[in-house]
């Protein structure tokens, strides 16, 4: 079963190849400098192969796509 | 008060004002708290007490960090101290704001304060060694606090290791994971989170950094209690704090106020201004300009930093000239930083010195969009807000700038005191 995904950018790693805003451009831009531009975060079902594809594109793995956020809330709670 | 600790003042002149804590003693003698001083006014640090009750006690406090964020310390400590493992604490005085001086002021005034609640927050924390991380370019500073961290371990007054470090003084060197970075051995320069510190930080333990001015509140709450703590301030944003106030106003230096004070309250702890005003910047170099007159109710927000700007001066050039810093100071990166800063100081530069086309406001506006949330750290939001403020708090020069070129006053020397904007080499992160 597919789920709801966001998408994310680690910057410091992003060399501004702009392969993820050719293979998801309902998803990314590219501004003058030629680094993405992350319209929206959220990828609906429809989406999720093309990102997949963008994320596995990218040279440097700065693209991530994670579950949503409320699956990721119940993972991330704080251990005691 | 001045920061110079060198400025001796007779006995009879002073009066402790109410709203003094943290600077209390300075009030009393005029001059820096030694160990034997500080222990005689307050006694040892309770750190018997502090693993279990601490972190209680500066929740009940509403204790927020000092340093800019204001995250709730005793949430980051309880989170801290529930995690498996050794801890390590970061006493972070680092201070890289331009216009602050409060940092620099407190660990000069009163060091042990600073140091009673870094190891109180370790014994809380369960961390068996703290790191006071301060600029090597303020070396006699390090100087003086590592004679003062030998003397407390003579004494014998402290269960934990406590260390002085000396970083490089960038802008972004102060963020956490920067600190935490240079402490593993790497370049002061942030780095991408998750991973935050606390989950994982030096030697990927679970690391609580905090400001030094928010463990000088720690060693306090730890000694007088949640209660006393939220005497001073309001409900919301309870105690005092530091700010550094500079620009047209009587007497610049370090003040402490209550907590939420609004901006016209604290320029008058410094005996108000000196001139008319246009605005003032509060925050500091990561803040916003706000209009004058001010909003009454409007509480000075940010880094305990106010620079007020007197009518006669031209706030495009202030903020080009800060901008064009903040471009100098990215850590190169993240493209949007390291490239997007830069494009909007010079943007700013020509808006303010320039022959700025009404082209060049649509291109600010545009890249002003592309830079929050776009860098490992908050460098790019932050300019991205100074630059917004500007343009907001500004827009009737904005528009004779566009129309008539630079006024009267784009060139006169600046308020705002710029440090080189000469972006580091390499080497110069480690």
């Amino acid at each position: 079963m597919k789920h709801e995904a966001e998408l994310s950018i680690d910057f410091a790693a992003c060399d501004g190849h702009g392969l993820c805003a050719e293979l998801l451009p309902e998803r990314i831009g590219l501004d003058e400098w030629g680094y993405p531009v992350l319209r929206d975060a959220a990828v609906p079902p429809a989406l999720t192969d093309h990102a997949r594809r963008a994320v596995a594109a990218c040279p440097v793995l700065a693209l991530r796509l994670t579950r949503t956020a409320r699956r990721k809330a119940r993972r991330a709670a704080p251990r005691r | 008060m001045n920061h110079d600790t060198t400025t001796a003042f007779a006995a009879e002149d002073l009066r402790v004002p109410n709203s003094a804590r943290l600077l209390h003693g300075w009030f009393a003698t005029g001059r820096a708290t030694d160990l034997a001083e500080h222990l005689a006014r307050y006694g040892p640090a309770p750190v018997g007490t502090a693993r279990s009750t601490l972190a209680d006690a500066v929740e009940r406090a509403g204790l927020a960090g000092r340093g800019g964020g204001g995250f709730p310390t005793g949430r980051k400590l309880r989170t801290v101290a529930g995690r498996r493992g050794p801890a390590v604490v970061i006493a972070n005085g680092m201070e890289s704001e331009p216009a602050s001086r409060k940092d620099e002021t407190l660990l000069s005034l009163v060091p042990h304060l600073v140091l009673d609640g870094a190891v109180l927050a370790a014994a809380a924390a369960g961390a068996n060694t703290v790191h006071l991380c301060v600029p090597r370019t303020r070396d006699e500073q390090a100087q003086r606090l590592a004679l003062a961290v030998d003397e407390r371990q003579h004494a014998g007054i402290d269960p934990v290791e406590v260390r002085v470090h000396m970083l490089p003084h960038h802008f972004v060197s102060s963020e956490e994971t920067a600190l935490v970075n240079w402490l593993n051995g790497g370049p002061a320069r942030p780095r991408p989170t998750p991973p935050r510190p606390f989950e994982k930080g030096v030697g990927k333990r679970p690391t609580f950094v905090a400001n030094v001015e928010t463990l000088a509140h720690v060693a306090l709450i730890a000694r007088y209690g949640p209660d006393w703590f939220r005497e001073a301030g309001s409900p919301q944003t309870p105690g005092t704090t530091l700010v550094t106030l500079s620009g047209a106003i009587a007497s610049p230096g370090v003040y402490e106020v209550p907590m939420g004070s609004p901006v016209g309250q604290a320029l008058a702890a410094a005996g108000g201004p000196t001139r008319r005003l246009s605005a003032v910047l509060a925050g500091g170099f990561f803040g916003s300009w706000l209009p004058v007159p001010l909003d009454p109710a409007a509480p000075a927000r940010g880094a305990g930093v106010l620079v007020a700007l007197p009518e006669d001066a031209c706030g495009l050039a202030e903020t080009a000239a800060a901008l064009a810093y903040l471009g100098s100071q990215s850590a190169r990166q993240c493209g949007p930083c390291r490239f997007g800063v830069p494009s909007v100081a010079d943007d700013f530069a020509e808006l303010a010195w320039g022959q700025p086309g009404p082209a060049l406001t649509e291109r600010l506006d545009r890249r002003l969009g592309l830079l929050p949330g776009r860098g490992a750290c908050r460098h790019p939001d932050g300019a991205a807000r100074l630059a917004a403020s500007a343009l907001q708090v500004f827009s009737d020069d904005v528009q004779r700038h566009v129309r008539y070129g630079p006024c009267s006053h784009a060139r006169d020397p600046l308020v705002l005191a710029i440090p080189d904007a000469r972006p580091p080499a390499e080497e110069e992160w480690r």
